[in-house]
């Protein structure tokens, strides 16, 4: 297992910048208000069968201002370098040259979106006879744009990042579905905590609205069709429905937040994240038990925010962890957003320190009585991201004593 | 060999295992002999038809079979086989069981061309349309390629196999993932969270459409008769890298655990350093200042000064535009020493690895540091002039080598850079 906590002289971690862009809408409001209003928006027939939650268009020019930056990219390095400004600005620190030369950036990402009229016209070429040896590289030679690539890397999510908001500091990305979020906030914490960092750059972004995503996870019967329902209530229609968004965060140590008069949403108290072999029934179960046991004590006004995905099994296996701690309320996230895979964990985290700075956690969405209301202010929220194959990550959000 | 400490204070992370492959071959003991002897590893691709490509040849790793084949199977496979190396060589732990995390730079993953052909032949229409092939691919028929085209299928393999510990992570930092792998493993152990960490890159993306990506960005060289001197790192009629496939495997260990268990200390990573360029998706900021504050920060992360460097392990890939800018941003960093200090490109032999490369010549500097003996840049018969480096040109050199820095830049503002040294300083 691998930890990250805050250990006694270590620095506290504060989440002081949230940028959201999201199916719900841009910014921490937008979100907020829907959220209030539990309203989900779903595309059941763009993509039919299958089911979608596509982004609430944003006027990319306000992050992005330059065009040909946005043309360099495709809609999920938008989507990401878009909320990343947003979280910049959220930490009061879009165009702080200083700081932004020294911030320290870890991104969870896939890989871009394929040029689909490119596959379809090779194929069908193909499958109508066209099988000379050099067929495919001429093809790809002339029907590739040259700048496609640029927006598939991985890495280039990160890159844009950097191009459009002038940052300077390290850059690294992390790839691996939703684990990777999990991992993302693990390492930059655990920099931050021991003081090798100071602020950092977190978060990832995800474009749903992609038919080449979605033939991925159909090998594994792994997309949700027909009707949307609440992630909770899938269990005899399992499957997750994609979701686009963006969600980035700012950490920074409590003493350089405070000398800059930066104010937190909340703290991010511990990162933790495992590797099921998920063999057997009960394998993913009980690495989500032993990652609860590695948070810090909770003695607080408690919840948690769940990723979980609508996919079986291991929607099922969280759903029994949730039951061994029925005192926490649980949110589900897939429910209100989609399946945002690399972003769903530092999602989760946006949302719990949101819902601390905000002194309520959103209601719930669900029919199966898993999500119970929940009175008062939570002071701790247990983020937790259990990937529909591999993968589970959790965290601490505290509220700042 | 005797502070378990560095001047910073932090643990001393040493390297307890290494292993090793490219084009030249499997394992460090044949890849050393071939690098020595100025072999090149680079041929004319065979894997897959090249009728249409201005690029025909690569350094591929032919000897290792895959079935079915992809290129993430051989990334995966290739992984495989130098962590096995690695792990012989350091003795840790058990079978199966690595005391400590995975860091894996593996390049990006996404369903390729033979799992997509075969989704069009089975639609078994001559004309259809995405959605066609959107509407076969479920039903559980294809189910093992939603495992293989996961991007942490190949991490979350290798953590099943070796038993490493918590979350594995895969990284990807474009030409500098190898480099990144190991970085993320010393500061593992610096903060003391393990006293081990397994750092892997691999690479065995050489597939048409790699090869055509990198072409349309007229990236790389097209010099493909001969192929062997296709990689000509410093030279004037250097024309751009070549495609390569392999892996590097570390055992990372402190220096405080490595000796309490009586392990053979092969070399220490004195220092790592990283820093963004935000000027250009491919191009690096014209004043090297990021490159430039790379080699820097690694330089004050090893508390060392640029004298102490006695062999750079260049990125030197043969771009026109790559080989300047490091000969540039060197020598704002060393200055007069930049054109003393002997510069080697192990790319010119084992072409460019791509998210191994940092990992791969990592390797290569230890063995540098084991043999004393510097590995030649080949293919250098007619010198870039305005590249005033000291290369060991086209035959390998005896010299006293006590410290190496190994640079890594890449797509994406990337640069890292890591000091390896023989001893703790």
């Amino acid at each position: 297992m691998t930890e990250t906590a805050s250990k006694p002289g270590q620095t506290e971690v504060w989440i002081t910048g949230i940028g959201l862009a999201t199916s719900l809408g841009e910014g921490l409001d937008a979100n907020w208000a829907a959220l209030q209003e539990k309203r989900i928006n779903v595309d059941e027939k763009g993509f039919a069968p299958y089911i979608v939650h596509p982004l609430m268009p944003v006027t990319f020019d306000s992050q992005i201002p330059k065009k040909g930056d946005q043309r360099q990219m495709e809609a999920w390095q938008r989507i990401g370098t878009y909320a990343a400004g947003l979280a910049l600005d959220s930490a009061g620190i879009k165009g702080n040259k200083d700081i932004l030369s020294k911030i320290d950036m870890v991104v969870a990402a896939g890989g871009g979106e394929r040029d689909l009229n490119v596959d379809t016209g090779v194929l069908t070429a193909e499958a109508k006879g066209a099988n000379a040896p050099g067929f495919l590289n001429e093809r790809l030679m002339s029907d590739l744009r040259p700048t496609l690539f640029l927006a598939q890397l991985s890495n280039l999510l990160a890159g844009n990042i950097a191009i459009v908001h002038g940052l300077g500091g390290t850059s690294r990305t992390f790839m691996g579905e939703e684990v990777a979020g999990a991992d993302a906030a693990r390492i930059a914490l655990s920099r931050i905590a021991s003081g090798e960092s100071d602020i950092a750059l977190i978060g990832g972004s995800h474009n749903g609205e992609r038919k080449d995503l979605m033939v991925l996870y159909e090998f594994g019967d792994f997309n949700l069709k027909d009707k949307f329902a609440p992630v909770w209530a899938r269990k005899d229609h399992a499957g997750f429905a994609l979701g686009s968004a963006g969600a980035f965060l700012v950490l920074e140590s409590k003493a350089h937040a405070e000398a800059r008069g930066a104010k937190p949403f909340a703290k991010l108290s511990s990162v933790v994240a495992d590797l099921a072999r998920r063999k057997s029934p009960g394998d993913m179960a009980a690495t989500l038990e032993k990652l609860w046991a590695k948070l810090p004590k909770r003695d607080g006004k408690g919840a948690i925010i769940s990723g979980a995905t609508g996919a079986e099994p291991a929607t099922s296996e969280e759903r029994g962890f949730l039951k061994g701690h029925a005192e926490f309320p649980v949110r589900s996230t897939g429910t209100m957003f989609g399946h945002t895979m690399e972003t769903q964990f530092p999602l989760g985290i946006a949302l719990a320190a949101l819902s601390i700075s905000r002194g309520a956690l959103f209601p719930p969405n669900d029919s199966t009585g898993t999500e119970i209301e929940m009175q008062g202010a939570p002071t701790q929220i247990v983020v937790v991201g259990a990937g529909h194959w591999r993968g589970e990550g959790m965290a601490l959000v505290e509220a700042v004593s | 060999m005797t502070a378990p400490r560095d001047k910073l204070g932090r643990p001393v992370v040493v390297v307890t295992g290494m292993g090793i492959m490219t084009s030249l071959g499997n394992g460090k003991t044949d890849n050393w002999a071939k690098l020595v002897a100025g072999e090149s590893g680079i041929r004319t691709i065979t894997r897959f038809p090249v009728d249409g490509l201005r690029t025909t040849m690569a350094g591929t790793v032919d000897f290792v079979s895959v079935d079915p084949f992809s290129s993430t199977g051989l990334s995966e496979r290739m992984a495989e086989l130098v962590t096995e190396e690695a792990l012989d060589q350091a003795g840790i732990g058990a079978k199966g069981d690595f005391p400590g995390p995975l860091f894996l730079a593996v390049a990006p993953v996404e369903v390729e061309w033979p799992q997509r052909r075969e989704l069009g032949r089975a639609v078994g229409a001559p004309d259809f349309t995405y959605d066609d092939l959107l509407r076969i691919s479920g039903g559980g028929k294809y189910s093992a390629y939603h495992h293989r085209f996961m991007f942490g299928s190949v991490a979350a393999h290798l953590a099943e196999t070796f038993g490493t510990k918590g979350s594995p992570i895969s990284l990807s930092t474009a030409c500098a993932s190898g480099a990144t792998s190991i970085q993320l493993g010393v500061e593992a152990i610096r903060r003391g969270e393990t006293d081990a960490a397994l750092c892997v890159a691999t690479d065995g993306t050489v597939n048409p459409e790699a090869l055509v990506r990198f072409s349309l960005l007229s990236a790389l060289s097209t010099q493909n008769d001969p192929p062997q001197a296709a990689s000509r790192p410093f030279s004037k009629n250097r024309d751009g890298f070549v495609m390569a496939e392999g892996a590097g495997a570390l055992v990372l260990e402190s220096y405080e655990a490595a000796t309490a268990r009586g392990a053979k200390i092969l070399g220490v990573i004195a220092g790592c350093g990283e820093l963004t360029d935000s000027f250009h998706r491919t191009r690096s900021s014209p004043d090297g200042k990021p490159i430039i504050g790379c080699m820097n920060k690694t330089l004050a992360d090893a508390g060392m000064t640029p004298d102490q460097i006695d062999h750079i392990n260049a990125h030197g890939t043969a771009t026109p535009e790559n080989d300047k800018m490091e000969f540039n941003t060197t020598s704002a960093v060393f200055g007069e020493l930049a054109q003393k200090i002997p510069v080697t490109s192990n790319k010119s032999m084992v072409g460019h690895t791509i998210s191994a490369a940092g990992a791969v010549e990592a390797i290569f500097s230890l063995l540098t540091l084991e043999h004393q003996r510097i590995p030649p840049t080949i293919n250098y018969e007619t010198p870039d002039p305005t590249i005033l480096f000291n290369v060991v040109g086209n035959k390998a050199r005896d010299a006293r080598v006590t410290a190496v820095m190994s640079n890594s830049f890449g797509f994406g503002g990337q640069n890292a850079s890591l000091i390896l040294t023989r001893e703790p300083a």
